[in-house]
């Protein structure tokens, strides 16, 4: 890997819930991604992934870190400036059916993103433009006019990849792209996200809520638990040679399309549900529900080490 | 073990090849209602509501079309026909200076409408902006905000209105700013709600992440898609509107003579109900009617914007 595209160091979101609460949804978390590379980040609903990938793209401002993108801390730019890396960091949305207006059509839904960044002198470039981009994507240009209540869920998601394409970024967050559609249809979207990848060499922050999904797109995969990460490895690496308990859990969860392999497969069932991330448990994030868990794992919280070459867990015991 | 035996009765010949070549994995979807038609639809179902809508409509029209066809006009004083009864000459009978109370029944609409109308969009506009920032930037900006919208709804509605008519004459416009000062914050508070419940709407974070600004945001993706509460508030705010200038009016505040409102005309003929009954009855027949026309179709509307609400 060369020169990272992406750097994230130390990245804090917390939100104020009132009475003195303080929600640590993303917590210290460090990662780089080099230039059409994809990193996948996985894990369980409510762990904070989309609040990560909402903080990096800075919907959210960040409570600490740094968000470096081909070398500048986008956290200390200037408003107007910040503008201009606006259109380098796109996302994509997990609900098909939120993420368009439905009060808008899908001309002036993807149309909106040239108007904000001046990309369309006329009307009809705007409307030429907003086609040829449906064109890549798989839809039919002339149903530009329509409302996003006519189409399908992998419609509707390709409309959501439009919009994001149409500000030509470099970098695109996938928060869940595909987990709101039907099994049929979600292989599509990755091939064609994939296709998007090697014809525009794009760099993804893949999120996912399991690790099936991430295999096929991602070159490393980072874990997440309560707002921190908990492993980060090469895709291969991380399925073959599972360091940390909770990724163990996370892969005996997937079903193997062989059935001699899956009734001999030792099944990790995850006691209890993810504690509340307003007062995550002592030492070890993980300890509650942790089968190998022990005294040392409630007193002294792990940090993220080399367990293997290229492959990080914070695991005491990993 | 239990797997096995079951895996064990699945045999070859159960299988059966489906033919997919002609299979279409994703079509556009036949058109679907879309919300407003969907909304429509509730709407011309409920009796109610439809009733109020066609008294509105009738009034409406009468409002406009009867005056200019009417022989009579409503200030010209005819004193030998004063306060005579309905009759087909004069349908709905004359005032104490023998006008024509059909012509200035619906004068008197024409103004209470105007009214009506008039504080209602005033309302809309400073709600929509004020309420639209309060619940878009929210925090420090939506308490300090609120703080002054909370300040000016406690002082008293009438002690405003009297204030002002020290400064300003008595008149339309007087009335019409007198309910704007208070009657906007109803409108911005109902905004802000749903503000603050649309803000976080992945389409309008798309728009964030686009670079858009927060009145873009706003005013294209936010308040469109509040539109429901918000013509309901309208459609009942109306109704107090006209209400109210009657109340001035009848307190001999409101428009000064020979303009006529209905609150005016009440007035009058509160003073001769015994003698005339027609010049009070027809007045506050028709102001009662508008009052429950709207009402019903404001209901109407808010049960068609969202059945889970309804009773
Ligand atoms: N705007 C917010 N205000 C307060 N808490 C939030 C907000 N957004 C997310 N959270 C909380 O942060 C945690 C992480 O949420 P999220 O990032 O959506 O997780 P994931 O995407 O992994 O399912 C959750 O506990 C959620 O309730
Ligand atoms: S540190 Fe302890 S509790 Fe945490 S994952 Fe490792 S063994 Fe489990
Ligand atoms: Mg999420």
């Amino acid at each position: 890997m060369s020169k990272p595209f992406i750097e994230i160091e130390g990245l804090k979101k917390h939100f104020d819930i009132g009475n003195h609460q303080i929600l640590k949804a993303v917590d210290d978390i460090s990662f780089s991604i080099g230039k059409g590379e994809t990193l996948g980040l996985v894990g369980e609903s409510g762990c904070g992934k989309s609040t990560a990938g909402r903080t990096i793209i800075r919907l959210y401002e960040p409570t600490a870190g740094s968000i470096k993108i081909d070398g500048t801390d986008v956290t200390k730019v200037s408003k107007s400036q910040f503008k201009a890396y606006r259109s380098q960091m796109q996302m994509v949305f997990q609900d098909p059916y939120a993420s368009l207006n439905p009060r808008m059509t899908i001309l002036d839904i993807i149309g909106e993103a040239l108007d904000i960044h001046g990309l369309a002198k006329s009307k009809a470039e705007r409307k030429r433009r907003v086609e040829e981009l449906l064109e890549i994507v798989g839809l039919n240009g002339e149903h530009a006019s329509r409302y996003p209540h006519e189409f399908s869920g992998g419609q509707r998601q390709r409309i959501g990849i439009t919009r994001a394409l149409a500000v030509q970024p470099q970098f695109m967050i996938l928060d869940e792209p595909i987990s709101a559609l039907d099994v049929s249809i979600q292989a599509q979207i990755i091939n064609l996200l994939i296709d998007l990848q090697k014809k525009m060499g794009l760099t993804y922050l893949f999120v996912a809520h399991d690790l099936s999904m991430v295999k096929y797109m991602s070159d490393r995969v980072a874990v997440m638990y309560l707002g921190k990460i908990v492993e980060l490895a090469k895709s291969e690496d991380l399925y073959a040679n599972p360091q940390h308990p909770y990724t163990k859990a996370l892969l005996s969860a997937i079903p193997v399309p062989d059935p001699d392999f899956e009734a001999g497969k030792e099944r990790i069932v995850l006691k209890g549900d993810l504690p509340s991330p307003v007062n995550p448990p002592s030492g070890c994030p993980f300890r509650t529900r942790c089968p190998a868990a022990t005294e040392r794992c409630a007193a002294e919280a792990p940090m993220l080490r080399e367990t293997r070459p290229g492959h990080i867990a914070a695991c005491h015991y990993a | 073990m239990n797997n096995d035996t079951n895996r064990g009765s699945i045999r070859p010949e159960q299988f059966q090849k489906i033919d997919r070549s002609n299979y279409v994995f994703e079509r556009i979807e036949r058109k679907r209602l879309t919300a407003w038609q969907d909304i429509r639809y509730r709407l011309v179902s409920n009796k109610l509501a439809m009733t109020g809508f066609y008294i509105m409509c009738v009034v409406l029209l009468f409002a406009i079309f009867a005056p200019m066809i009417s022989p009579h006009d409503h200030f010209t004083n005819d004193l030998p026909n004063a306060n005579q009864a309905p009759s087909w000459q004069h349908l709905f009978g004359t005032d104490d200076l023998g006008r024509d109370m059909f012509e200035r029944t619906w004068k008197g609409a024409q103004i209470s409408l105007f009214v009506g109308f008039a504080a209602a969009l005033i309302d809309l506009i400073i709600g929509i902006i004020y309420g639209g920032i309060m619940g878009y930037y929210g925090g420090k900006v939506d308490e300090a905000m609120n703080r002054f919208a909370e300040i000016i709804y406690a002082i008293p509605h009438l002690l405003v209105t009297i204030l002002l008519l020290v400064v300003m004459e008595p008149s339309l416009t007087t009335i019409i700013v007198a309910m704007s000062i208070t009657g906007w914050i109803n409108m911005a508070w109902i905004v802000r709600g749903q503000i603050m419940q649309l803000k976080n709407q992945e389409y309008a974070l798309a728009s964030k992440a686009l670079g858009a600004g927060a009145m873009r945001i706003i005013f294209r993706h936010l308040i469109p898609n509040a539109m429901g509460p918000i013509l309901v508030t309208l459609t009942l705010t109306v109704p107090s509107a006209i209400f109210t200038e009657a109340f001035l009016s009848f307190l001999g505040l409101g428009v000064q003579s020979p303009v006529a409102s209905w609150g005016t005309m009440i007035n009058d003929g509160v003073k001769s109900m015994t003698l005339y009954p027609w010049r009070l009855m027809f007045p506050a027949l028709f102001l009662s009617l508008m009052m429950f026309a709207f009402n019903v179709f404001g209901d109407g509307l808010r049960d068609a914007f969202d059945p889970k609400l309804k009773k």
